[in-house]
C-alpha cells in the first residue's frame, strides 16, 4: 500500500437527525465514503441533499438541538470522531481536519481584523507567540495570493472584496497545514474568473501540503476539474459513487445520467435545458422503496416497495439502484441501461 | 478616528445652543409675567419696573435671548431667587455629587446588564435563563421610588449594614445607585441576551468554532464584540433616563445633588436655578452620547460620519 492509498478518512453508516416540531428530518441518512491522502473526493446533489450536513457532521458542528449525529462514525487515522470528547475534537478543528465555508461574506467575523482571524487559530494549535502568529498569518494571506499582505491582515473583512474574503478563508483553512480540507461549495458565491483562482489555488496547495479534500458542491464543472472520485447524494443517501471519468463517461444511476443530461452541451443548440421532473421528497417523509422513484424514468414496482442498496459493479462503481441487481424485474435489461 | 472625535465635537455646538435657547424658553413658558415673578410677590410696580430693566426683559426677545447666551458663554448664569448665591457656585458644588452618582449607577447598569445577559445566552431556555429573565422583567417593572424604599428598609432599616441616608463615603453610594442603576441593568440583560442569541446564529461564529476554538473565547472574543453593538445604543439611551432619575433618587436618599437641587428650585420658583440645572443636565447628557458614539466607533469601524 503506498503512501497515497491509505485511507484518512473514513466515513461509516453516518445518520444526522434533525428533531423538529414536524418530526424527525434525516438529512442524513447512512453514508459511507472514505479518502484517501491527496487525495479530492467530490460531494455532489442538488440543495438539500445533505451534502452540507455531511461535511458539518464530520466535524461535529451541527447545530444541536436541534440536530444530532444519530449514528454511525467518522474514523480519522483510525479515531471515532463521533464519539471524541469534546476537548480532543477541538484540537483536530481547524488543525487536522478545517472547513472552508460557502458564504464568504457572512463567514468571516465583521468586527475582527482578518490577519487576527487567521493568527488566533495559528497561536491555538501551534503553540506560537504572538509576533510569530501574526507574521504567519501574513505570509499565509502572500500565499494565497492577496496583494500588499501586511496592510491587509490589519484591515476588517468589509474593506475586502468577496474574493479576497473567500482566499482569506482558505487562508484561514490551510494556516495549521490539516490533513483534510473540507471545502463547502467554496467558488458559488464568487463569479467565474475568482472562481477557477480559487479552485487552481486549493490544488495548487493541496500538491504542496498532500492534503485531502472533500469538495462539496453542486457544480458538475467544478467536479471535473478537480475531483478524483464523486459520490453523489440524492435525500440523504449517496446514491452513486465512482471516479471522476466513470461518473462523467459512464453515469450510472439515473439520477447522475439526469444530472448530466440537465447540463447544456456547447455542440448543441438547444431552446430549454433538460430538468429532473419534480423535486426531492421532504426529510420528514422519506418513502419507504427507492427516494429517487417518484421522479425516475424507469421506475418499476420494486423500486415503490424496497429501497435499494449501494451496491458495488463489477467496473468498481457502486450505485443505490435495483436496476444493477438481479432481481430488477423491469422491461428494460440490465445490460441495455448502462 | 482623531478626525471623527473632531468632527463630532463640532456637532455638539449646534445642540448646545439648541438646548440654551429650549432653556431661554422655560422662562418665556412660566405663566405670568417673569418680572413679577423675579421681584417676588407683593413688589411694588416700581420695583417690577426696576427688575424688568434690570433684567433687559424690556427688550425683544431675540436680543434678550442673545444676551442670555453671551452670559452663559461668559459662565454667568444669574443669581438664585433664594439666597442671591450665583447659580453656576451652586451648581458646581453639586454637579460632582450627581456625576458621582450617575457614574455608579450606569456601571451597576452595564455590569450586572451584560453579565445577566451574557449567562442567558449561554444557554438560552434553560433553568438559570428563565430565572434571570425573569428578575430582570422585575427589574423594568419596579418603580424606582418603590425598590429605593424597600431598599433602605431591609438593608439600612432592618439589617443596618448600610446608611440610611446622605453621601458621606462609599457605603451611602451603593443604595442610590442600585436603586437609579436596576431599572437600565434589567433593560441591558434582556438586549444583550437577544443581541448574543442573534449573534451566536451567525456564519462566522461557526467559523470560528470550526477553527478549534474554545468557547469561552468564541463567545467573549467572538459573539460579544458583535452582540454589544446594539447594546451600547441602548446603554447611551439609558443614560438619559437615568439623568432624569437622579431627580428621583437624591430626594429619597436626601443626596444634595443636580437632581434635588432641580427639584428644590422648581418648588421655590427659583427660575435662574432652574435654568442652570436644565442646562447642566443636558450638557451631560450631551457629553455622554459623544463618549457612546466614539465607543460605537471603536466597536465598529464600519461606522462613518458623513
Amino acid at each position: 500500500m503506498n503512501e497515497k492509498n491509505k485511507p484518512i478518512l473514513e466515513v461509516k453508516g453516518l445518520k444526522t437527525h434533525f428533531t423538529t416540531k414536524r418530526g424527525v428530518s434525516k438529512a442524513v441518512d447512512g453514508i459511507d465514503f472514505t479518502l484517501h491522502k491527496g487525495e479530492t473526493l467530490g460531494i455532489v446533489g442538488e440543495s438539500g441533499c445533505g451534502k452540507s450536513m455531511t461535511s458539518l457532521s464530520i466535524l461535529r458542528l451541527i447545530p444541536s438541538p436541534p440536530g444530532k449525529i444519530a449514528g454511525g462514525s467518522v474514523l480519522f487515522k483510525g479515531k471515532d470522531l463521533v464519539t471524541m470528547p469534546e476537548g480532543e475534537m477541538r484540537e483536530i478543528r481547524g488543525n487536522e481536519i478545517s472547513m472552508i465555508f460557502q458564504e464568504p461574506m457572512t463567514s468571516l467575523n465583521p468586527v475582527i481584523p482578518v490577519g487576527e482571524q487567521i493568527a488566533e487559530a495559528i497561536r491555538l494549535h501551534q503553540k506560537l507567540g504572538k509576533k510569530a502568529a501574526w507574521e504567519k498569518s501574513v505570509e499565509m494571506l502572500r500565499l494565497v495570493g492577496i496583494p500588499s499582505p501586511e496592510k491587509r491582515a490589519k484591515q476588517e473583512p468589509f474593506q475586502l472584496s468577496g474574493g479576497m474574503r473567500q482566499r482569506v478563508m482558505i487562508a484561514m483553512a490551510l494556516a495549521c497545514t490539516p490533513e483534510v480540507l473540507i471545502a463547502d461549495e467554496p467558488t458559488t458565491a464568487l463569479d467565474v474568473t475568482i472562481q477557477s483562482q480559487i479552485l487552481e489555488l486549493i490544488k495548487d496547495l493541496q500538491t504542496k501540503i498532500g492534503m485531502g479534500v472533500i469538495m462539496i458542491t453542486h457544480d458538475l464543472g467544478v467536479v471535473a476539474e478537480t475531483c478524483d472520485k464523486v459520490a453523489v447524494m440524492y435525500a440523504g443517501n449517496i446514491v452513486e459513487y465512482a471516479s471522476t471519468e466513470q461518473i462523467f463517461a459512464n453515469p450510472k444511476h439515473p439520477y447522475t445520467q439526469g444530472l448530466l443530461d440537465s447540463l447544456p452541451k456547447i455542440n448543441e443548440d438547444v431552446d430549454e435545458l433538460k430538468t429532473i421532473e419534480g423535486s426531492i421528497p421532504s426529510p420528514y417523509n422519506m418513502p419507504s422503496g427507492c427516494r429517487f422513484a417518484s421522479r425516475c424514468p424507469y421506475k418499476e414496482e420494486m423500486c415503490t416497495s424496497h429501497k435499494p442498496e449501494l451496491i458495488e459493479q463489477n467496473d468498481g462503481v457502486k450505485v443505490r439502484c435495483w436496476k444493477y441487481t438481479d432481481e430488477w424485474t423491469g422491461t428494460i435489461k440490465k445490460e441495455e441501461v448502462v | 478616528m482623531l478626525m471623527f472625535i473632531l468632527r463630532r465635537i463640532l456637532q455638539i455646538v449646534p445642540v448646545i445652543i439648541g438646548v440654551t435657547f429650549v432653556v431661554f424658553f422655560i422662562m418665556q413658558l412660566v405663566p405670568g409675567d417673569p418680572a413679577v415673578l423675579l421681584a417676588g410677590e407683593g413688589a411694588s410696580k416700581e420695583a417690577i419696573e426696576a427688575v424688568r430693566e434690570q433684567l433687559g426683559l424690556n427688550q425683544p426677545l431675540y436680543i434678550q435671548y442673545f444676551e442670555y447666551l453671551m452670559n452663559v458663554f461668559k459662565g454667568d448664569l444669574g443669581v438664585s431667587l433664594k439666597n442671591s448665591q450665583p447659580v453656576l457656585d451652586e451648581i458646581l458644588v453639586r454637579l460632582p455629587i450627581t456625576i458621582e452618582l450617575a457614574f455608579f449607577s450606569i456601571i451597576i447598569t452595564v455590569v450586572l446588564g451584560m453579565t445577566a445577559g451574557i449567562i442567558s445566552a449561554v444557554k438560552p431556555y434553560s433553568l438559570t435563563d428563565v430565572s434571570v429573565m425573569l428578575v430582570a422583567l422585575l427589574g423594568i417593572s419596579l418603580p424606582s421610588f418603590w425598590l429605593g424604599l424597600m431598599l433602605m428598609y431591609f438593608f439600612s432599616v432592618k439589617l443596618q449594614i448600610l446608611p440610611v441616608a446622605g453621601w458621606d463615603s462609599l457605603l451611602h453610594v451603593i443604595l442610590p445607585a442600585v436603586t437609579l442603576g436596576a431599572g437600565g441593568a434589567a433593560i441591558v440583560a434582556r438586549m444583550t441576551r437577544s443581541s448574543m442569541l442573534e449573534v451566536i446564529r451567525q456564519d462566522y461564529i461557526r467559523t470560528a468554532r470550526a477553527k478549534g476554538l474554545r468557547e469561552h473565547i468564541i463567545i467573549y472574543k467572538h459573539a460579544l464584540r458583535n452582540a454589544l453593538i446594539p447594546v451600547i445604543t441602548v446603554v447611551g439611551l439609558q443614560f438619559g433616563a437615568l439623568l432624569g432619575g437622579t431627580v428621583l433618587v437624591e430626594s429619597i436618599f436626601a443626596i444634595n445633588g443636580l437632581g434635588r437641587m432641580i427639584v428644590d428650585a422648581i418648588r421655590t420658583r427659583d427660575l435662574p436655578m432652574v435654568q442652570g440645572g436644565v442646562l447642566f443636565a443636558s450638557l451631560i447628557f450631551v457629553v455622554v452620547n459623544l463618549f457612546v458614539d466614539v465607543f460605537y466607533r471603536i466597536f465598529n469601524k464600519r461606522i462613518e460620519l458623513n
